[in-house]
């Protein structure tokens, strides 16, 4: 098991979003998390990656078999685990290049592996921003400061892909997207599809799964899963509605 | 019959005073140079050190801060002459004329005046007092104001300085620097500098203040700068003094037209810095950048003062201060834009920001604009505030180290500023001096 979440609770600002909340990630699958406005699947992706305030009540966390909880949003990262976010935040005065490559070089030393060079770093960007669409200019401007919407999904992708995490939790990276994006950010996604890599998507809507196709597709309500089941799941929702 | 007026002086007014009368058969210059001295001696005998019911003043009130006037320095000994020649580290490996002075005097076995660009000529401010160079006299206290009591201070009892002129059309390639050592002894220095740009010369020009930690010195320094017609000038000013130092310095600035003028001034020494910038606008179309960064810790104290005087019409201005206070540090910024009746078509925009990393530091900010003409474009913007932690949040969520991560955010807040520079060896190191400083930190 890669990824196991037992009975979690969190309440931010004395309201419970999540309440008992359980999902088994085996490694290589992929679980889409379908569910309403306001169902807690965000809260969810936050208190995986560490966000401060996100913190449970009650229940666990264990990712690779380490309680997630006593690690930091850093360590979280290290030890594999990605959180593709719903809004990209802009950092002006940080240019991209210079933040890929400290993020990549950091989570590199926590794991006592050497630096990459420059000259292989830029390389491997190089290629993985070409395949994604990612303009060389993009790279040199700071941080998704104006970018457009699909841009930074986009460039969440890239960082995914120079990461090359265990575990990738997409929140609503289909959000904002139009059809030609969608099928961008997929193709990334399942170019990076395997054996030892896993992936939690979450979203709102079916479109993205006709072209990231889930091994799991779990309901979230309330702040549980109320319903598990196969791919076909996805669709009989988008038929049915959530209620 | 007059009501007979008791004044009470401090111990660092009285010390002034009468350092003052000591020195004053001593000091370079006679007639009318010595009349001036008089005439600004004056002002400090009424007026006394500035205190925080002087407006200008409010936030850095020099009566309370300064509790001593220190000796005026002695010339310096063949040790600390020594110990200059390590001076000038945080400038890393930037190519410039250097000229030092230790103790406020002249030092010119460490200058570099041989072989002098065309069009480019320096002496020593006692050496040109001393002989009434007619063109020290034609420009000396023209601009800066006397009705400020440090600038008042500085006239009456300066002692040496840099006196550069550059002819017409002259482009300087190597910037000039002018280097102020502060030797181990705690003494005060008066240092005065004049630099003369004329019509389309072009020149960068570097002032930099250090000396050792553990000594409570004192600085005051002003430098009166002319700025030309189509002329292109680049000051940049480093305050890194010792962590005990009180340091005054003025820069006031007289720019012709059609100019470019950029002025930079990074703090980061000092117990208590106040950095005063008087500008004037005197020609039409002028092009200016004032910027600045200021990183400070402990109980350090630094004001920038500023104020730009709109005199001509069309000129554009851009003033960007960024602070970075921690533990219990006290910034201030107080900025005036003044646009007189016939400066139509200025634009001047000015734009502070302060993070503060602690709760104990605080920032304090007066904009000011006084506007009297009716088709300009002035602004000001003011923000303090910690650092985002959404933003540490998404660094720390790709891995990078909750510390690492600040320090990312804190250079990104200072490069803003930084980035203005056109120098590109003196941003890289000054942005070194800003990494060095995040290390210390962590």
């Amino acid at each position: 098991m890669l990824l196991e979440v037992k009975n979690l609770h969190v309440a931010i600002d004395g309201k419970e979003i999540l309440r008992g909340l359980d999902l088994t990630v085996n490694a290589g699958e992929v679980h889409a998390i379908m569910g309403p406005n306001g169902s807690g699947k965000s809260t969810l992706a936050y208190v995986l990656a560490g966000k401060a305030a996100y913190t449970p009540t009650s229940g666990t966390v264990l990712f690779n078999g380490k309680n997630i909880f006593d690690m930091q949003p850093d360590e979280r990262a290290a030890a594999g685990l990605f959180l593709a976010f719903q809004y990209p935040l802009e950092i002006p005065g940080v240019a991209t290049m210079t933040f890929l490559r400290t993020a990549l070089n950091a989570q590199r030393k926590k794991r006592g592996e050497a630096e990459l060079s420059t000259p292989e770093f830029i390389k491997k960007v190089r290629e993985m921003s070409a395949k994604l669409g990612i303009e060389q200019d993009m790279l040199r401007r700071a941080v998704n400061v104006g970018f457009s919407g699909g841009e930074k999904k986009r460039n969440e992708i890239l960082q995914m892909a120079l990461l090359e995490p265990r575990l990738a939790v997409l929140d609503e990276t289909d959000s904002g997207l139009d059809i030609d994006a969608l099928k961008i950010v997929a193709d990334g996604v399942n170019r990076l599809r395997g054996p030892g890599r896993s992936f939690v998507v979450i979203t709102h809507y079916q479109r993205l799964l006709n072209y990231i196709v889930p091994d799991v597709v779990h309901v979230l309500s309330h702040g549980r899963i109320v319903k598990t089941g196969g791919k076909d799941l996805a669709l009989e929702l988008e038929a049915r509605g959530y209620v | 019959m007059n009501a007979e007026v008791t004044i009470i002086k401090t111990a660092a007014e009285t010390a002034l005073a009468h350092a003052f009368t000591q020195a004053r058969a001593q000091l370079p210059g006679d007639g009318a140079i010595a009349a001036q001295r008089d005439a600004a001696f004056d002002v400090f005998a009424k007026e006394g050190l500035p205190h925080r019911r002087v407006e200008e003043w409010k936030y850095t009130d020099l009566r309370a801060l300064m509790r001593e006037a220190k000796p005026l320095a002695l010339p310096p000994g063949a040790a600390a002459k020594a110990r200059a020649k390590q001076a000038g580290a945080l400038l890393g490996d930037v190519e410039a004329r250097r000229l030092v002075f230790v103790d406020g005097a002249f030092v010119p076995e460490l200058s570099d005046t041989a072989n002098l660009e065309s069009g480019l000529a320096v002496r020593s401010l006692a050496e040109a007092l001393t002989d009434s160079d007619p063109s020290l006299t034609a420009h000396l206290g023209k601009l800066a104001p006397l009705s400020d009591v440090a600038v008042a201070l500085n006239t009456a009892l300066m002692g040496d300085g840099a006196v550069i002129r550059i002819g017409a059309g002259a482009t300087i390639e190597r910037p000039l620097h002018l280097l102020f050592v502060a030797s181990e002894k705690p003494a005060a220095t008066f240092v005065r500098s004049l630099v003369v740009v004329e019509k389309g010369a072009r020149v960068m020009l570097i002032e930099s203040h250090e000396g050792p930690p553990g000594s409570d010195y004192q600085v005051n320094a002003a430098l009166e700068l002319f700025v030309g017609d189509e002329a292109h000038v680049d000051h940049v000013k480093i305050i890194a003094e010792g962590a005990d130092a009180l340091h005054v310095s003025t820069l006031a600035a007289a720019i012709g037209a059609h100019a470019r003028f950029n002025s930079f001034t990074f703090t980061a020494g000092g117990a208590v810095v106040r950095n005063q910038l008087f500008l004037k606008f005197d020609g039409e179309g002028t092009v200016a950048g004032i910027r600045g960064a200021t990183l400070i810790k402990g109980r350090q104290h630094a004001d920038t003062t500023l104020v730009a005087n709109h005199i001509a019409r069309d000129c554009q201005c851009r003033e960007v201060f960024k602070s970075v206070l921690d533990d219990e540090a006290h910034g201030v910024f107080q900025g005036r834009i003044i646009v007189r009746p016939h400066a139509q078509k200025t634009d001047a925009k000015m734009m502070t920001r302060a993070l503060l990393l602690s709760d104990r530091a605080e920032a304090d900010n007066k904009p000011e604009l006084e506007i009297f003409a009716d088709d300009v474009q002035c602004g000001h913007g003011a923000t303090a505030g910690a650092l985002d932690d959404e933003l540490k949040f998404y660094l720390m969520a790709r891995g990078i180290p909750a510390a690492e991560a600040e320090a990312l955010l804190i250079q990104a807040f200072l490069g803003e500023a930084i980035e203005g520079i056109e120098h590109a060896g003196l941003r890289e190191a000054l942005m070194e001096s800003v990494a060095a400083w995040l290390k210390a930190r962590a």
